[in-house]
């Protein structure tokens, strides 16, 4: 990797983070629930969301902070920078919907086999989704989703998932398909699309990222191939 | 309208077929000229490393793929349903820009066998005409594999295949595939070093007595040159193959194997940015007069020619034929006419085998096609079908072609689909798992076809194309019968833990979910035209100054992937065109 003006700022920039990242990784699974606030302060401290909402961006943080917690196997999607990557992607291309065909009519009535019928771009599907379950969040328990126990959190996911909440907007198993989807993505690309930091989901699984020449090592089996991840902008673990 | 200066032949779509195309009629002195509605694209700089390891671009945004926002196609389960679009990508993936889906398949690299060309007869002889479902239509090619075989042979020159014969001039060779025609030539290249995956599937395999040999893949695995002079180089097993462009010049492609060459001839021309809308046809309809296109700046061009070869791909051939009203469309009701009739696609199945720390696979070490093992067993007939009550079959695919993690890491079942069980499953299988897949036929049926839709238009204002598709029994019980040969060969690996996923009756064609880009048929050959579209030759029989290549031909589909099959016949037709077409235009085969 040369020397490059931007791998040095790259550089500098996840150093930084370091002095934060492991703060949070310190903290056993226990005391999650209460270290919340302090990540997702750090989080807002990195990086200002430029499409979701103050109120959007506290459930994305919140949501996908369950959908992969922070633990001792490794990175939570959180600390990972999964939410920095949706918001993002949001004002991509695909977030605008440009990679689908988006042309009526529209039948979300359609046989799910038949796949996704909805108008909704995804960064309107985020829009209209969230707004949708913080009103749930709030006739159910008084408080939306980001304020509730992490405990609740994962219940009104679960609850998500199977369908079993009725959204008026969207369709609940959609838009938590999306933003499961969209959180695996964030946590396991490339980490110069703002998630997968420090390539820490790479290095938890044991994937060597964009390392690509593996001719000398295919008739070695059995044994786990031995050199660290890779990033594409040349960072390496 | 702009009108251009004529051509001798212009070709419609320059992916995989069109390529060859162009070289080959070229290479006969006439002026060729090839129209592709997408850009420019080469090895360097377009898939160079590191920018082209990004598995969020190329494997799940699909940055090769077609744009689905401008043309896509709609989809329905049966006649008398309202089909929707396809508004996101899930079951198959189309191409786009040079090169096609050329650029961005695996390399899977198969012949097929010598029955299923002729598949019909061949089915008859052996079990008898009632052994076939009255609504299925089966039908043979119209040529032979012996008639086929030099073509099959240039092709994987062409391509540089890596693979081992099992059948060379009918002598069966140790560790190659025993149930292929004869060969008369071995692989250009040796077989890929087998992933260790493949190794502990392979072995298990020939403890149950099955043959299992390396596929034949369309990764070079050594240094190579091809007939036409272009170079290739050795597979390093990156993990980065379908979906993406290869940056080793190791995977075949119209780019490693015939542009080099191509693109330096001056009576080859190419023009990017040219979407066709119609092929045009003078006052009687018999014979066609050119091409009309839209080009980059959105102006309707009309482009005069000789010959018009279409090459689009199969879902786009069986469009443009419609559009252009070449040859009557087909009607399920009536089973009359033939374009758009007997599409067909696969069907796979796979397991999911997931080992203990101290069985290492590094699943991210692998090639699109090379490094896995085979078993064609239980593939086209080569067992006595009869007291299993089912046509056709598939092969057993054994290892991974990558181990990227956002679209394949798999978790042994039971697992969670998130949260902190999820993540410890990924984290303790991620590097020892494996996959054990089936990869299927699918026959032709009298309700399961191609037309316009009446309501979804693309990008310029004209219909898109509707499937009209759904699994039948007969695919049901094939899918189970080898899946079951599968999982003992799963079980006899002895894992700790496997998945599975397969298609049981009641389960309705899923368009979400990722299969193959395998689909068929709609502008079928054959020996008849009032059961196909094209003869032998793959030439229109309405409109012999009009040939179609790719998959579109097949009458139904293989268990093999197609495009060794597709590149053979585009060979045969080419030769046909040259060396008589060329010199006697009209039909080459009278009626
Ligand atoms: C992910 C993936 C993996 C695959 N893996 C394998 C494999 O391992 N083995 C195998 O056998 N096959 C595989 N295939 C299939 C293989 O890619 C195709 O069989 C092959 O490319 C077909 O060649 P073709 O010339 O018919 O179409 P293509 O190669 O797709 O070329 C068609 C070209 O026509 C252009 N075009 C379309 N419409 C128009 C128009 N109106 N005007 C101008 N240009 C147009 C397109 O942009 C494209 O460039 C795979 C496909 C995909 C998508």
């Amino acid at each position: 990797m040369s020397n490059k003006p931007r791998s040095t700022q790259r550089r500098e920039f996840l150093r930084k983070s370091l002095v934060v990242v492991p703060a949070i990784g310190l903290l056993g699974p226990a005391s999650l629930s209460q270290a919340r606030s302090a990540s997702i302060a750090f989080t807002e401290a990195a990086y200002t969301p430029r499409y979701f909402t103050a109120p959007e961006w506290q459930f994305l943080q919140a949501a996908v902070d369950r959908l992969i917690p922070s633990n001792e196997d490794g990175p939570g999607a959180l600390e990972s920078g999964v939410a920095e990557f949706i918001d993002r992607e949001m004002e991509t291309a695909y977030g605008h919907g440009g990679l689908w065909y988006m042309q009526g009519p529209f039948t979300p009535e359609a046989p799910p086999t038949l796949g996704y019928q909805l108008r909704f771009t995804p960064r309107e599907l985020y829009r209209a989704a969230i707004a949708a379950v913080d009103g749930w969040c709030k006739k159910q328990h008084n408080m939306v989703f980001a304020s509730l126990a992490q405990e609740m959190r994962d219940e009104v996911l679960h609850q998500l998932e199977k369908g079993q909440i009725v959204l008026e907007a969207v369709p609940s198993q959609i838009f938590f398909a999306q933003l499961l989807q969209n959180t695996k993505e964030g946590y396991f690309a490339d980490p110069m699309y703002g998630g997968n930091k420090q390539m820490g989901s790479w290095k938890m699984i044991g994937f060597p990222g964009a390392r690509a020449d593996f001719a000398d090592w295919a008739e070695q089996p059995g044994k786990v191939y031995p050199i660290g991840p890779v990033s594409i902008r040349g960072d390496k673990s | 309208m702009i009108r251009m200066k004529s051509v001798d032949v212009v070709i419609i779509g320059f992916g995989w077929t069109g390529a060859i195309m162009g070289i080959e009629l070229s290479d006969a002195g006439v002026s060729v000229l090839a129209l592709e509605r997408g850009d420019y694209q080469d090895t360097s700089p377009d898939w160079a490393y590191p920018n082209i390891a990004d598995e969020l671009a190329y494997g799940i945004r699909g940055k090769l793929f077609q744009p689905l926002a401008r043309e896509t196609v709609t989809v329905r389960h049966a006649v008398g349903d309202t089909a929707v679009p396809y508004r996101q990508y899930g079951s198959f993936l189309l191409g786009n820009n040079v090169g096609g889906a050329g650029t961005h398949w695996n390399g899977q690299h198969y012949r097929p066998s010598p029955e299923d060309l002729e598949f019909r007869s061949h089915i008859r002889n052996r079990y008898g005409e009632r052994f076939m479902p009255a609504d299925m239509q089966i039908q043979d090619y119209g040529v032979t594999y012996d008639e086929l075989e030099p073509f099959l042979e240039k092709f994987e020159y062409v391509c540089g295949t890596s693979g081992r014969a099992g059948n060379l001039n009918g002598r069966l060779q140790e560790g190659g595939n025993p149930f292929e025609g004869q060969r008369k030539k071995e692989y250009p290249n040796p077989p890929v070093a087998d992933g260790y995956g493949a190794k502990l599937f392979a072995d298990a395999a020939r403890t149950l007595g099955y043959h299992p040999f390396p596929q034949p893949a369309s990764n070079a695995s050594r240094p190579y040159t091809n007939p036409y002079g272009a170079r290739l180089g050795p597979c390093n097993l990156c993990g980065y193959c379908e979906r993406f462009g290869c940056f080793m010049y190791s995977k075949a492609s119209p780019q490693t194997t015939i542009l080099p060459i191509l693109m330096r001839r001056p009576n080859f021309s190419l023009r990017t940015n040219s979407h066709v809308t119609r092929i045009n046809l003078d006052s009687t309809g018999r014979r066609a007069t050119g091409v009309t296109y839209i080009d980059a700046k959105g102006q309707q061009v009309e482009q005069p020619a000789d010959l018009v070869i279409v090459a689009a791909f199969q879902m786009h051939n069986v469009r443009l034929m419609l559009l252009s009203g070449i040859g009557r469309p087909y009607d399920p009701a009536t089973g009359a006419g033939v374009i758009g009739k007997n599409y067909a696609y696969q069907m796979m199945s796979s397991i999911g085998v997931f080992f203990d720390k101290d069985v290492a696979i590094n699943p991210f070490i692998g090639a699109g096609a090379g490094g896995v093992q085979i078993v064609d067993d239980f593939n086209s007939d080569h067992f006595d079908h009869a007291s299993h009550g089912f046509i056709g079959g598939a092969y057993i695919f054994g290892g991974q072609t990558g181990g990227r993690p956002i679209q394949q890491l798999s978790v042994p079942p039971g697992t969670p689909s998130w949260g902190a069980a999820w993540k410890r499953a990924a984290k303790d299988s991620y590097l020892h798992s494996t996959t054990v897949a089936t990869h299927g036929s699918v026959m032709s049926y009298r309700d399961r076809y191609l037309d316009l839709d009446p309501t979804y238009k693309d990008a310029f204002g004209l219909p898109l194309l509707r499937i009209t598709f759904d699994w039948h029994e007969n695919e049901y019980k094939m899918s189970r019968f080898v899946t079951d040969r599968a999982k003992d060969i799963v079980d006899q690996m002895k894992p700790k833990a496997s998945s599975l996923n397969l298609r049981k009756p009641g389960d309705h064609y899923d368009i979400r979910q990722y299969q193959t880009t395998h689909t068929t048929g709609g502008v079928i050959q054959g020996n008849d035209p009032s059961t196909s579209a094209l003869n032998r030759f793959q030439q229109s029989w309405d409109v012999p100054n009009v040939f179609v290549t790719g998959a579109s031909a097949f009458p139904q589909n293989l268990g093999y992937n197609p495009t060794g099959l597709i590149g053979g016949l585009t060979y045969l037709s080419a030769k046909a065109i040259r060396e008589i077409y060329l010199k006697r235009p009209g039909p080459l085969v009278q009626t």
